[in-house]
């Protein structure tokens, strides 16, 4: 199987986040950036698939030159190559605008499956996959937790997270864009002879002009959604914070959930 | 203009998901910004009792496609039959609730109707521009204000808690058929069944006390402390997803929107830095105690105490603390 695995690189979770000076979006001096917690789950995914079904991951990414060391370690697991849109024009989009780049891209070579993560651990929008989807015309499914290809590769078992610990069994015809979710698989890690074989294979550079597209129909411009701000989110908390060494914090919370709060 | 506001309300098995009544609000509360008709539309098959509910509240109408193929959800099934619905309505706003299930197809929707898509939206409000929506960004660390550009409809999902339902005004609405022509509706799944996801013996839901663990842990040795202090104040363990995910702890301790929802007297969260699907299965408890390294983690805004620093350090002493007013 020809497999496509969409990855996406964002700030680590553990990164102390400032906002820009336009106020527009976070300040990324200083912020470590990492593969997308449920991207990296997809591309285990789609290597697992590739080694039994005896065919290849080739690794797609939409963002600034920095994403090129998420693509080399994808690469150093085990996908065969990358593409990455780079051009600055692709920067700054919604999912619409993404999702059509990426199809653009993804469709100019001929896939049976598109993995993506669920959502960004940054923007959040949780529909990429669904457009890349639209845009080629295949089915979809999101939150994926589970995936057996049929013995003839004509379609796939899918199993899908639903809410209050229940799954969903389905089956679907492939070709097909399949969101996956954390959780699914454990993601390996790269080995030594895989970094080294990475530095040789090739990262492919495409700009709109190469999918067809114009600069305007991506990227900022071909969005829909405009982000006017970002800000801490309206405290509506009352949370009383207590200062002081852990021991002397831990003695006054026991106290106050013993005397004031009574639930111990 | 007037506007046509459509809420598309959600259902399982012909019960509406509770979150429709707050799509069900934010869409009423839309009209009053936007100078709109606000209408359900429910898709299903047999679906008579949730179109009841629907009609006692202030409503155009309840707008009911009924069909055989839309009893089991199917992205292809629900996009295909709206997308003809709204060519020949062409409604200005289709609000959904976010849910597991229309975040399957609400996406898809917005690009068939070459319309806008805001994903997750906690509120919403006008100003000079237009309509200004507000959502969670970097999982809820973060808020951003966004507003949509261009043509077609504003495809929106609400996300739970944001649009009270009690806030929901009552009145009396009228139910209309609604049909679409033959071969329009398709499939694109064959549902084979539901399965539990963790077919454990954990049960949460009863708990008085629970103590959980989240992502700031680090791992799975460093586990241990936590549930020493588990033990020393007789509470059931409990984790968010990451934690999960990474196989520290089994499938069957997971709160949050996919495992168990709870609503114990004191939830004591260490290194959860409260992300909405965990809150949702949590925010019932009737008092939370947060720990956590970072002051701006969003548990702090539903937390009740809250203690800023290492669980590392923290959560030990709280054991010694424990065990010191229990006289052990």
């Amino acid at each position: 199987m020809r497999i496509a695995v969409c990855i996406k690189q964002v700030p680590d979770s553990e990164a102390r986040l400032r906002i820009a000076g336009d106020g527009k979006w976070i300040d990324e001096e200083d912020v470590q950036f990492v593969i997308n917690e449920s991207d990296e789950y997809a591309l285990e995914e789609g290597l697992t698939l590739a080694e039994e079904t005896g065919g290849e991951v080739v690794v797609f990414s939409l963002g600034p030159e920095r994403v090129r060391e998420a693509l080399r370690k994808a690469l150093a697991l085990g996908a065969a190559r990358a593409v990455l849109l780079s051009d600055e024009a692709f920067l700054g989009g919604d999912s619409l605008a993404t999702g059509k780049a990426l199809a653009a891209a993804i469709g100019k070579e001929e896939f049976d499956l598109v993995l993506t993560g669920s959502q960004s651990d940054d923007a959040g929008y949780g529909s990429t996959g669904s457009v890349i989807a639209g845009h080629l015309g295949w089915p979809h499914g999101w939150l994926v937790m589970g995936v057996e290809i049929d013995d003839d590769s004509s379609g796939a078992k899918v199993t899908r997270e639903m809410e209050a610990g229940m799954n969903e069994v389905f089956h679907l015809a492939l070709p097909a864009v399949l969101q996956i979710q954390a959780g699914l698989n454990k993601p390996r890690y790269a080995s030594l002879k895989g970094i080294m074989q990475a530095k040789r294979k090739e990262i492919a550079q495409m700009g709109p002009g190469d999918l067809g597209l114009t600069p305007e129909e991506v990227g900022e411009g071909g969005s829909r959604l405009e982000v006017l701000s970002v800000a801490l989110p309206e405290t509506r908390g009352t949370a009383q914070i207590i200062e002081g060494e852990p021991a002397e914090a831990a003695r006054i919370l026991v106290d106050k959930l013993q005397k004031e709060a009574r639930v111990l | 203009m007037s506007n046509t506001i459509w809420v598309i309300v959600q259902q399982r098995q012909g019960k509406l998901h509770k979150m429709s009544i707050e799509a069900v609000r934010a869409g009423q509360l839309l009209a009053s910004m936007v100078d709109g008709s606000v209408d359900a539309v429910l898709l299903g098959s047999q679906v008579g009792e949730a179109a009841e509910q629907l009609a006692g509240f202030q409503l155009g109408a309840v707008k009911v496609l009924d069909h055989a193929s839309l009893g089991s959800f199917t992205p292809g099934a629900y996009t295909s039959s709206l997308q003809a619905l709204a060519a020949e309505t062409k409604p200005t706003f289709l609000v959904f609730p976010h849910t597991y299930q229309t975040v399957d197809y609400a996406p898809r929707l917005a690009q068939l109707l070459g319309g806008s898509l805001v994903p997750e939206v906690t509120g919403v409000e006008k100003d000079d521009t237009g309509l200004v929506w507000r959502r969670p960004v970097m999982s809820g660390k973060l808020e951003a204000r966004v507003r949509t550009r261009g043509e077609g409809p504003v495809v929106v999902t609400v996300q739970s808690a944001a649009f009270p339902a009690d806030e929901a005004a009552t009145g009396q609405a009228p139910v209309e058929t609604l049909t679409v022509d033959e071969g329009v509706i398709a499939e694109d799944r064959q549902i084979l069944g539901v399965v539990e996801a963790a077919a454990g013996e954990v049960d949460l839901t009863q708990a008085e006390l629970i103590v959980a663990v989240g992502r700031g842990v680090g791992d799975a040795d460093k586990i241990g402390p936590v549930e020493d202090l588990a033990a020393a104040l007789g509470a059931e363990l409990g984790a968010s997803r990451p934690v999960i995910d990474n196989g520290w702890l089994p499938r069957d301790r997971q709160i949050g929107s996919s495992g168990q929802t709870v609503s114990p007297k004191l939830y004591l969260a260490a290194g959860i830095s409260g992300a909405i699907q965990h809150l949702v299965g949590m925010k019932g408890a009737q008092v939370i105690v947060a720990i956590n390294k970072d002051r701006g983690a969003p548990i702090f805004n539903i937390a009740h105490y809250g203690i800023v620093g290492d669980l590392h350090e923290v959560v030990p002493a709280l054991t010694a603390a424990v065990k010191e007013a229990r006289g052990d």
